[in-house]
């Protein structure tokens, strides 16, 4: 992983982000994106300019309060509903390539 | 006699009522006029069309049964976005990746709008995963203005707002991140309502930015979106964040006379880039506010500026979780792989189009190591000076009036070189979603070239119904809407 070196160009790293993305990118897709992400960061630098000192941030507009229910059982869906929809799947389970071998 | 798909809602309730006309009909003619139509428009992606006449004979049956209405929306068909689960119908939010997929249950808005006996007629087209301001980014190809097919129907959720203009809808369901639902009504003629956050239950809509998505309408008139209002607002404990509080009768708001109103113009609204034609509509249209008895005056929303660039790392960095769930495990396509993460990769790479991987991109960059401080938080605390914005001038004032969007419709293909020009035609809209707050956009003239032109009201936190009876008031005075039902470039010749 070249994270620290991502730090230090200060620019954004398409091909880096789009890794951790899980997004395979075309050597063309990477060249346009990265010209493209390149002028929003520019359009986004502007935000630098603001004083937010002792701003608080807003991660909702209308203030959320933790809600509670009760912790009771209720129906979700059956596993064959759950399942219906996947590209693959076998007696209740889906399924994927090998993740340990 | 006009045609029954070109009459409001409220209309058509009216006529079933006095037996004037049958849900059959009503249905028949809304499938007519897309048979007609849709080849051209690309409004619907997919048409419930069986089920709509089986459930209109139902609600015929019932109406002659002397069964009272379960609602006044009841035998009356509704479009839905392609991002609104309904049990058993596909919610491709117009993406390969969800290519076969049937949604397993049914919305909070749909369960609503299935108990108020509404006919869930199709599912209209939208930038794919609600991304994009013109309906260029569907998977599926755009859909196209009625007005003038050469240009783009607005966007996100553009299909809705082209089926409603053109005859192919009554009304529809559409969502608003940024605009999606006031923009599209702005450059088609509708009325779009975005209701403040947490007034709808999220509960089904295949989530975008999470903190920004809300669910409303797309009308004929002020007094249909209210309706189809009161039937999807309120508390649902499967969406947290859904607001607890009273949904009012939004209709018994709606009035002739704005009287005692206090309405800001805000300054910031008005600037550089605006439309000269636009700007001439929208301050006719606080003339005529002004003319119903509203005192109209100017006020300021300093930091408009920064609202795009502050939306655009927001929006995408929650995009980039919340679209993480898309692999190819246990749902929609799948690219087979070495192992799971070659799976997932390429996956995504098949099933996803250019703007959201670019979205995608920006938001998990705006998020990563070294980034987070300088562009997520920051941008989050320029949220709050935004909302803080609208406070203040909501302390001197009941309502705003604004443009809805810089420009008018746009020909197609203007913007896709360039996605940052898209971006920032989003500027009058983002704020009121980063506020959180609600804006309605009502049809306000044409252009000359026959462009419909739309006027945003926006209101306070829950103050839907101030919005609406301005929008009303306004509406009633000057009838735009009667020129923007089945809009045609015929229709519109010589009617400025």
């Amino acid at each position: 992983m070249n994270d620290n070196e991502t730090s230090r160009t200060g620019a954004v790293d398409v091909a880096y982000v789009a890794r951790l993305a899980r997004l395979s990118l075309t050597p063309e897709e990477t060249a346009q994106f990265q010209r493209q992400l390149e002028d929003i960061l520019a359009y986004v630098g502007q935000l630098a300019a603001l004083d937010v000192e002792g701003v608080e941030p807003t991660a909702h507009a209308v203030p959320a309060r933790n809600v509670f229910r009760e912790d009771v059982a209720r129906p979700g869906l059956p596993p064959e509903e759950a399942l219906a929809n996947a590209p693959s799947a076998r007696q209740g389970l889906f399924i994927v390539p090998k993740i340990v071998e | 006699m006009a045609r029954l798909s070109s009459f409001a809602l409220h209309e058509l309730s009216a006529k079933l009522a006095a037996g004037e006309c049958s849900s059959v009909e009503i249905v028949n003619d809304l499938l007519d006029a897309i048979a007609e139509r849709n080849g051209e428009l690309h409004a619907y992606l997919w048409l419930n069309a069986e089920e709509a006449r089986a459930a209109a004979a139902e609600a015929d049956r019932r109406r002659a049964a002397g069964e009272s209405p379960r609602s006044p929306l009841d035998g009356l068909p509704v479009a839905l976005k392609d991002n609104l689960s309904a049990r058993g119908q596909p919610c491709g939010c117009a993406s390969r990746i969800l290519e076969g997929y049937r949604a397993p249950y049914d919305a909070h808005v749909v369960e609503r709008l299935r108990a108020a006996g509404a006919i869930l007629l199709g599912r209209t087209n939208m930038d794919e995963f609600a991304m994009g301001s013109s309906t260029e980014n569907s998977a599926y190809g755009p859909t196209r203005n009625p007005w003038d097919s050469e240009r783009v129907p607005g966007g996100s959720s553009g299909g809705a707002a082209a089926a409603v203009a053109g005859g192919l809808a009554l009304a529809a369901l559409g969502s608003d991140t940024g605009g999606s639902i006031r923009q599209p009504a702005s450059f088609c003629g509708c009325v779009g309502l975005k209701p403040t956050y947490g007034r709808v239950s999220r509960y089904g809509l295949v989530a975008y930015a999470s903190s920004l998505d809300q669910i409303g309408p797309i009308a004929r008139d002020t007094r249909d979106a209210a309706r189809l209002l009161g039937i999807i607002a309120g508390r649902d404990a499967r969406d947290s964040t859904s607001l607890d509080a009273a949904v009012p009768d939004y209709e018994a708001a709606l009035g002739e006379r704005l009287d005692g109103l206090r309405l800001g113009l805000p300054r910031e609204y008005f600037g550089a880039g605006l439309d000269p034609e636009v700007e001439r509509a929208a301050r006719a249209a606080a003339e005529q506010c002004r003319a119903l008895g509203a005192e109209v005056f100017e006020v300021e929303l300093p930091h408009t500026p920064y609202a795009v660039a502050a939306y655009y790392l927001l929006a995408t960095a929650e995009a980039s979780a919340n679209l993480a769930r898309f692999d190819g495990v246990r749902y929609g396509r799948r690219v087979e792989g070495e192992d799971p993460t070659d799976l997932y990769q390429r996956t995504r790479a098949a099933g996803f189009g250019p703007e959201v991987k670019r979205r995608i991109i920006l938001g998990a960059f705006a998020l990563s190591h070294g980034y987070y401080d300088a562009y997520y938080l920051r941008a989050q605390k320029v949220r709050t000076l935004i909302r803080r914005d609208f406070e203040a001038a909501f302390e001197r004032c009941d309502a705003l009036l604004a443009p809805v969007a810089p420009t008018p419709a746009y020909r197609l293909g203007e913007k896709t070189d360039n996605p940052l020009a898209m971006y920032l035609g989003d500027i009058l809209t983002i704020p009121v979603n980063l506020a959180g707050i609600c804006g309605l956009s009502v049809p306000c003239g044409f252009t000359p070239g026959g462009l419909p032109i739309g006027l945003q009201i926006i209101a306070p936190a829950l103050g839907e119904e101030r919005a609406l009876r301005v929008g009303h008031a306004y509406e009633q005075a000057t009838r735009w809407m009667e020129k923007t039902s089945h809009a045609s470039p015929s229709a519109i010749r010589g009617q400025r």
